[in-house]
């Protein structure tokens, strides 16, 4: 087991966690997220599980910014509202963060800078002012401010510097040994600095590492290695927060493996650019936020009815309108099961996890070319924005299967022919699934349209073809529901009263706080949902089940409005709309409040 | 590639709907020679059809073909080209399509470069929808939506093309088979780009813009001192409000597609049973 981390002894503890909370916050544009990203990577090096988490723009006014990173040697998968280590380089981050700073928790700030003179640290909290500037100069550069606090950092926390330099090695390496040399240097002076200046004893922090190896990465990120993985070549996209980094991360890496990322001039040119891809024959994607959703709405009816594979990522992001770009939020569920005129067949799946960002991405390649059907593939602000650590052995490419569906070859076409031995692209057989032949295979030339066509691709008004047609398409649906398991992740007791039902981001903060509500004797049976459609059938657990809470991130309950459709039970809804995600004591406390009414509950 | 493929072999069983008489006919038929002459056949050549009387050529033609929504057809060819360079890729519809809904991204295909061909049907009028003004109508054209015409100055699709790089910019008008085929066909072999504004009446709704009109009006710049190379040149004669021409108007004798500047080769569909040689590098990454 862990060694707990010590408080500074002088003053009560009132917490005795096994998890550190640290955070470096100021403005945007001072580096914060790649300083935060090398400590996390320091610790993630070291043997430490990582979570983390970004503030953007301000609860006061805009600018600040912070990274913050919640580490132990267990697990963590939540944010939880303690900070017991800061990096203020502004006095503001200190004022957005009061609420998370505890006693005994400790301020690095550097006294000399003239916003950060008359800093004195609230009562109880330990100021540890640092000449930040003055020492990084005195490495090479003033540009090194924020390593000589990371120094300083590893002091505080009694964390091997070798453990940050490796990370550091990782970031600047490709610049040149002389500034890998310097950014060591950089934090020696912020270490040494500490070392002299103040008594370790004063604040007591002290990190455990171990051997483990993990590996270090956000949803989106998973999302496009789980693309490559799963042979996506081609991608386009249009810049949105916070789909950006699915597009960013694969240029350049999908090139390696033979493929190309465009940057469309819109989202209609994104997704129909990655139609036509996927008409051609590639496994094709286009990632985007929900004003890119809501543009590509009308193409993606013509991606389902011309029965073309792709996979369109919506990584969720606060609405409507332009909303709240840099905030969490899960109100697209409604656009996504029933967006578009018209009705249009499709599926829907939704990762709860960052790991499965990866394994539902592959899933999702697999499941278009199956059933030749766009399908939405639903992520959220929380975890494209969270940095989290697995063993490498969860990505295990070995196991990554492909399943390109019925794709038929030059010498495969006969069954598929009509009288006139033409290629029947709409055939429809008896599950719904039709032949498909990619441009180029002879024999197999064919069109298809997004007005109602025939066998052949071509355009009619035949009210039986019509019919016809659109039964195929709902079969295929159909055919899905019965082929897939479209199951469920499931924790605590399964014989509990409280059944919770989250999707998205939520099971995380939901699972740990299924620890705090275990402690106050509340059990309960967490159903994460991953497949949002078709969907697993709810109505036993929920029968079964003397209170179901739904927890969501939306002002109506769009997923509890889905369930009680299901399973024609009311539900009791925990939703948050703040822009914030959960965190688990929040979110034990309120579901044991609406269990049994107010009651607060402490991590 | 076989080189005995005819250019009746492009043509579906299906027989045309448009008004006898429609323009389209002319287009398309140059437009399926053009294929043919330059080697391709239906099984390596791919059309993407806009929405409109125009967009109806992808059921009128065999090849692969996709029918898609309205205004979107371009960004639809420069993923099948990107995806598998191997396709001959030819994009067509109408002049609401490319320069109205789809204006913006007629000026980011022109940008891109991408190594294919767009044959726009340009009636000056919006035949499917029955009559209403197009980005290319002259300002005093009556029609159902502008009773005294649309008082807005028409989009030069050539101007456009030439401001945004294009790299080889024509102009053909559908009954004159022969030179629209040789243009098309130009078109298609340009290593880019091949951007073909063809006039192509409308029978039914336009009886301005008409047969006659063209006819009369229309100046061969084969017939011209013209030397389409000369970028100045070609700005001269874009500009020129006076008058109609035909003929490659700007062609960039050095445009490298974006396909080459991108290197791209391998065809896209080739998927491997598994994730990727080398794919656990991905993960290594994350270390
Ligand atoms: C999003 C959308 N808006 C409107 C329409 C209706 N519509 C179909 S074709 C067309 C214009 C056709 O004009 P043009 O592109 O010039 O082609 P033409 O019929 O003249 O060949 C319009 C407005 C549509 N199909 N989709
Ligand atoms: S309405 Fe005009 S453009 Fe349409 S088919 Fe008839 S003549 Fe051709």
């Amino acid at each position: 087991m862990q060694k707990p981390f010590r408080r500074w002894e002088g003053i009560g503890s009132r917490y005795m966690a096994d998890d550190l909370n640290w955070a470096i916050g100021g403005e945007a544009g001072d580096g914060i997220n790649s300083t935060g990203k090398i400590f996390a990577q320091a610790l993630s090096r070291a043997g430490r599980h990582v979570f983390t988490s970004k503030d953007f723009a301000s609860r006061i006014r805009g600018g600040y910014t912070a990274y913050k990173v919640r580490n132990a040697v267990e697990n963590v998968e939540s944010v939880v509202d303690r900070l017991d280590v800061l990096i203020a380089l502004t006095q503001r981050t200190v004022e957005e963060n009061m609420d998370e700073l505890h006693e005994g928790s400790v301020i690095i700030y550097d006294g000399e800078r003239t916003m950060m003179e008359d800093f004195e640290a609230p009562e109880g909290m330990i100021g540890l002012s640092v000449p930040l500037k003055r020492l990084a100069e005195d490495a090479g550069g003033a540009i090194m401010q924020n390593i000589v606090a990371l120094g300083a950092a590893c002091e505080v926390t009694n964390f091997p510097i070798e453990n940050l330099d490796e990370a550091l090695e990782k970031r600047f390496g490709d610049k040149g040994e002389s500034i890998v040399r310097n950014n060591k240097e950089a934090a020696r002076l912020g270490e040494e600095y500490v070392v002299e200046e103040i008594d370790h004893e004063d604040f007591g922090y002290d990190i455990e590492t171990t051997d483990a190896d993990y590996v270090l990465l956000n949803g989106d990120e998973a999302i496009g290695m789980g693309a490559i993985a799963a042979g996506c070549r081609f991608y386009s996209g249009y810049p949105i927060t916070p789909a950006t980094d699915v597009m960013e991360y694969l240029t350049g890496r999908l090139e390696r493996y033979g493929g190309h990322v465009v940057q469309a001039e819109d989202e209609l040119a994104a997704i129909n650019m990655a139609l036509g891809a996927a008409r051609a024959g590639a496994r094709a994607m286009t990632a985007t936020s929900g004003p890119g959703i809501d543009l590509m709405t009308e193409t993606f009816g013509l991606v389902a009815t011309t029965e073309t594979p792709l996979v369109i990522c919506d990584v969720m992001r606060s609405g409507p309108s332009t909303g709240m770009p840099t905030k969490q939020e899960q109100g697209d569920l409604d656009a996504l099961l029933y967006g578009g005129h018209g009705e249009v067949p499709r599926l829907v799946v939704a990762p709860t996890t960052v790991a499965e960002c990866f394994h539902k991405t592959i899933e999702a390649f697999n499941l278009a070319e199956r059933y030749q059907m766009p399908v939405y593939l639903v992520s959220d602000l929380a975890m494209a924005v969270t940095e989290q650590t697995y063993p490498p052995e969860e990505f295990d490419m070995d196991a990554v299967e492909i399943d390109r569906g019925n794709l038929v070859g030059e010498g495969e076409l006969d069954p598929w022919l009509n009288d006139s031995e033409q290629f029947q692209p709409h055939f429809p057989a008896a599950d719904g699934i039709s032949p498909r032949t990619l441009p180029g295979t002879a024999g197999g030339a064919h069109m298809t349209t997004g007005l109602e066509h025939d066998a052949l691709g071509r355009r009619t008004e035949d009210s039986e073809v019509r019919v016809e047609q659109v039964d195929k398409r709902t079969q295929k649906v159909r055919t899905a529901e019965e082929e897939g398991e479209w199951d469920y992740r499931e924790f605590g007791d399964p014989d509990a009263d409280t059944l919770v039902l989250s999707w998205g981001s939520n099971e995380g903060a939901m699972r740990e706080g299924m620890a705090l509500l275990d402690e106050e004797s509340i059990d309960v049976r967490f159903i994460s949902v991953p497949y949002l459609f078709p969907r697993p059938d709810l109505t036993e657990a929920v029968e079964s089940a003397e209170e179901v809470i739904v927890v969501e991130c939306n002002a109506t309950g769009q997923f509890a409005d889905v369930i009680e459709y299901d399973t024609l039970e009311r539900v009791k809804r925990v939703n948050k709309y703040t822009g914030v995600r959960f965190k688990a004591d929040e979110l034990a406390t309120r579901i044991s409040e609406e269990l049994e009414g107010p009651q607060e509950i402490t991590p | 590639m076989s080189s005995d493929v005819r250019f009746i072999d492009f043509k579906s069983d299906k027989q045309p709907t448009w008004c006898p008489g429609c323009g389209d006919f002319g287009t398309m038929n140059g437009m399926m020679k053009a294929l043919a002459n330059t080697g391709n056949d239906p099984d390596n050549t791919f059309i993407v059809a806009g929405i409109g009387c125009s967009g109806k050529i992808g059921t009128y033609m065999h090849s692969y073909a996709l029918h898609g929504v309205h205004g979107r057809a371009l960004p639809v060819g420069i993923g099948v080209k990107t995806a598998n360079p191997d396709l001959e890729v030819m994009v067509s519809g109408g002049d609401g399509d490319g320069y109205s809904i789809g204006a913006g991204h007629f000026v980011h295909a022109v940008r891109r470069n991408v190594d294919m061909s767009y044959v726009v049907m340009d009636n000056r009028i919006y035949g499917l929808t029955k009559g209403q003004f197009s980005p290319t109508s002259r300002e005093d054209f009556e029609t159902a939506t502008s009773p005294e015409g649309p008082k807005q100055a028409p989009v030069n699709p050539l101007a456009l093309a030439l401001s945004a790089g294009g790299t080889f910019i024509a102009q053909t008008f559908s009954s004159d088979a022969q030179r629209h085929t040789e243009i098309v066909q130009e078109a298609v072999e340009h290593d880019g780009f091949g951007f073909v504004n063809v006039y192509s009446p409308c029978v039914t709704f336009n009886d301005v813009d008409t047969y006659d009109y063209f006819r009369d009006t229309i100046v061969d710049l084969d017939e011209e001192d013209h030397d389409p190379t000369d970028r100045d040149a070609a700005a001269e004669r874009i500009t020129d409000p006076e008058t109609e021409y035909q003929g490659v108007i700007y062609r960039d004798e050095d445009s490298v597609p974006y396909g080459d500047l991108h290197d791209l080769g391998s065809n896209m569909a080739d998927v491997p049973d598994g994730a990727p040689e080398n794919a656990t590098d991905l993960v290594r990454e994350f270390y």
